[in-house]
């Protein structure tokens, strides 16, 4: 394993970690912003450069954006009195243990099955163009369609509601 | 950018993925507050981008571009849903002023 | 006539030092010790020119402003930066007590690092670009959509309002004129085929007769060149759309509480952001390092790209000098109710101009459709204002 894989791996994973541990909500955020440029160079180290700026692009320059707007609007600077993790919090530890002991075990079971090196993809930006436009077209006007739902409701959902004359 | 030495094999990749979705999946299941299930699911659905595209480039056909395509898509969604999901927890916050989730347990506004 | 050897070892002088250089090492560090050289470069070279902008910024909109910029430091004045920089780092650096520390010293450099490495794709002449990427615009979207984040980080750690208010506008500000932005760019794009910065300079350089080809004397590409222009100059935060950071309004917007280096790296970064939407105006639309006239290919490509940029900067200083600021409601409608629906026209005209064939007609639909559009959204956006002929009072 190379050390650069070891080095992005670690970023990502103490990003996650940071995320789901630090006290104050900014911080939580910021270090998710981490994990997502984590992953981001992940990607360029698989040689998907596309989907790797595309990850810049949206995770970072929008979703984390639109997380700390949240907060800000949320007032999430005020901790709870009782702390910040919920009582049960033992139990959904386990339950993520469980989860990764599963996942880890199908991996390193299956890891005979599939071919460890493959040749580097020659892959264009056109080649995703072409794609795009020719085999996946209907999934692009779906999401398409599927996005501006989303923009409308919202909208609407966080819009405030006028008041109505009494 | 291939790297220098070693290559990684795919098992790598997959592990980071696993373990940065039971991260996530602790995270949503643990913290009190709206907004950090929010970025734990999140992190969850960034875990299993990361396994569609060490799948897509170790696997049999990656001319095909089906395993960047659906990493694409699924970006896309997850944004949009990120963008539904912080409205809902604002104009929750407007309604009953608060995000803690233990906090938020009657259908009665 | 244009390419004898000597303008042509003229033109690639840099690359020529870059590889003498390289050539004492051992040939397996050579790709290696080659773009470090060229980041060494760039991180000499944009400073350097962030300088010149520093002087000719205060002397123009001194001059513009009926008054003589900063006169003092050396022949009128152009030693300017170089006190300016002594100052920045001998202040005090004064962090509030109830400031956020970590990410308050984090902020200027998470900014500083998405500003210079978005200079990495700039082709600065002919085979001049530090990485050839095949997705190099959007590449440099992605480091123009990161620094926004830097803007949050702050404005939220200085706990002070008017910091936070100022964040606040800033990346609303920033994320409504990325969108024009991108959709400025997409017309470029279709029409070059490529998203790779030296495939589209390629593109544009070959010339009719004398004329080049240039993206900006074509309609649409002139519907662009000024979407773009202007959606560069609200991303940078530069007057007229500076309300995040303007004096008289906020007192210094999300940047109140830094004082010493902090804020030098916060005005450098403004300065290099500024620098590099000019270095992409050029690329995309006034063909990168490619001459202006077919005969004047002899002058070295690298001169052609500076001399655009600092075009551009002047014309953005210009501005600065000229037009008032903005009100934040006013910059938002401007977005996204004329500058986005007028960009999305543009798509549609450049397809329109692809798909018609040469001839005089496609200039003169894509023209007409690019003139009434903007005549009929001006107007509509005045319909209901009730906003008479403009009067003039003078003081008596």
């Amino acid at each position: 394993m190379s050390p650069i894989f070891y080095l992005l791996a670690a970023l990502t994973i103490g990003g996650g970690l940071a995320a789901v541990l630090l006290k104050y909500l900014v911080h939580a955020a910021l270090a998710t912003t981490v994990a997502f440029a984590g992953l981001a160079l992940l990607y360029l180290e698989l040689d998907a450069q596309f989907a790797g700026f595309a990850q810049i692009l949206v995770y970072i320059g929008a979703v984390a954006i639109l997380i700390v707007f949240a907060i800000l609007l949320t007032r999430g600077s005020d901790l709870p009195k009782d702390g910040v993790f919920s009582r049960t919090w033992a139990l959904g530890l386990v339950i993520a243990a469980a989860v990764f002991a599963v996942l880890g075990w199908a991996v390193l079971q299956s890891v005979r099955a599939v071919p460890q090196q493959t040749a580097v993809p020659a892959v264009t930006v056109r080649d995703i163009g072409n794609a795009l436009v020719g085999r996946y077209v209907l999934p692009l006007e779906i999401v398409a369609l599927l996005l501006t739902a989303a923009t409308i409701g919202a909208v609407i959902v966080a819009m405030h509601e006028k008041e109505r004359p009494r | 950018m291939t790297s220098v030495g070693v290559s990684t094999p795919l098992a790598g990749y997959l592990l980071v993925a696993a373990m940065l979705f039971a991260i996530g999946l602790a995270g949503a299941l643990v913290r009190r507050n709206a907004i950090m299930v929010l970025i734990g699911i999140e992190l969850m659905l960034n875990a299993a981008n990361l396994n569609l595209i060490a799948f897509w480039r170790f696997g049999p056909h990656p001319e095909l571009l089906t395993g960047m395509m659906f990493a694409i898509f699924a970006i896309a969604v997850a944004a949009a849903e990120a963008a539904v999901g912080l409205g809902l927890v604002i104009a929750i916050h407007r309604h009953t002023n608060t995000t803690e989730l233990d906090k938020i347990n009657r259908m009665k506004g | 006539m244009a390419n004898t050897r000597l303008f042509v070892n003229l033109d690639q002088i840099f690359i020529l030092i870059r590889d003498w250089l390289v050539g004492f090492l051992p040939t397996a560090f050579r790709p290696a010790a080659g773009v470090v050289l060229g980041a060494i470069a760039i991180v000499c070279v944009f400073p350097g020119l962030f300088a010149v902008v520093v002087i000719l910024e205060r002397k123009g909109v001194g001059r513009i402003q009926n008054r003589y910029g900063p006169n003092r430091v050396g022949p009128f004045g152009l030693l300017q930066p170089i006190a300016d920089a002594v100052k920045a780092l001998i202040k005090e650096d004064i962090v509030p007590s109830r400031a956020d520390p970590v990410v308050h010293f984090l902020a200027p450099i998470v900014l500083l690092v998405t500003v210079f490495m978005a200079f990495a794709v700039l082709p600065v002449g002919r085979n001049m670009v530090l990485v050839d990427m095949d997705a190099g615009l959007l590449f440099f979207i992605a480091m123009g959509a990161a620094t926004e984040l830097s803007v949050f980080m702050a404005g939220w750690s200085s706990r002070n309002k008017y910091s936070m208010l100022g964040a606040m506008r800033g990346i609303a500000q920033m994320i409504s004129y990325e969108v024009v932005l991108v959709l400025s760019t997409v017309s470029v794009v279709m029409i070059s085929g490529s998203l790779s910065l030296t495939r589209i300079i390629a593109a544009q350089n070959s010339y009719s007769g004398i004329f080049p080809h240039w993206y900006i004397f074509t309609p649409w590409g002139a519907a662009g060149f000024l979407a773009f222009s202007i959606a560069g100059m609200a991303e940078t935060n530069r007057s007229p759309f500076d309300v995040p950071e303007g004096e008289s309004e906020i007192v210094a917007g999300y940047h109140t509480e830094y004082s010493g280096f902090k804020f030098a790296i916060f005005f450098i970064a403004e300065y290099l952001s500024m620098i590099s939407i000019s270095g992409l105006c050029a690329t995309l639309f006034l063909g990168g390092w490619s001459a202006p006239l077919s005969f004047l290919t002899f002058i070295p490509s690298w001169i052609w790209f500076f001399s655009k940029v600092i075009l551009s900067l002047f014309v953005f200083i210009w501005v600065r000098g000229t037009l008032p600021r903005l009100r934040q409601d006013q910059l938002m409608n401007f977005a996204w109710k004329f500058l986005l629906p007028y960009t999305l026209l543009n798509l549609l005209v450049t397809a329109l101009w692809r798909f018609m064939g040469e001839g005089w007609l496609r200039w003169v639909v894509s023209t007409a459709i690019l003139a009434a559009a903007y005549v009929l959204m001006g107007r509509l956006g005045l319909y209901r204002k009730h906003i008479g002929p403009r009067s003039y009072r003078y003081a008596e």
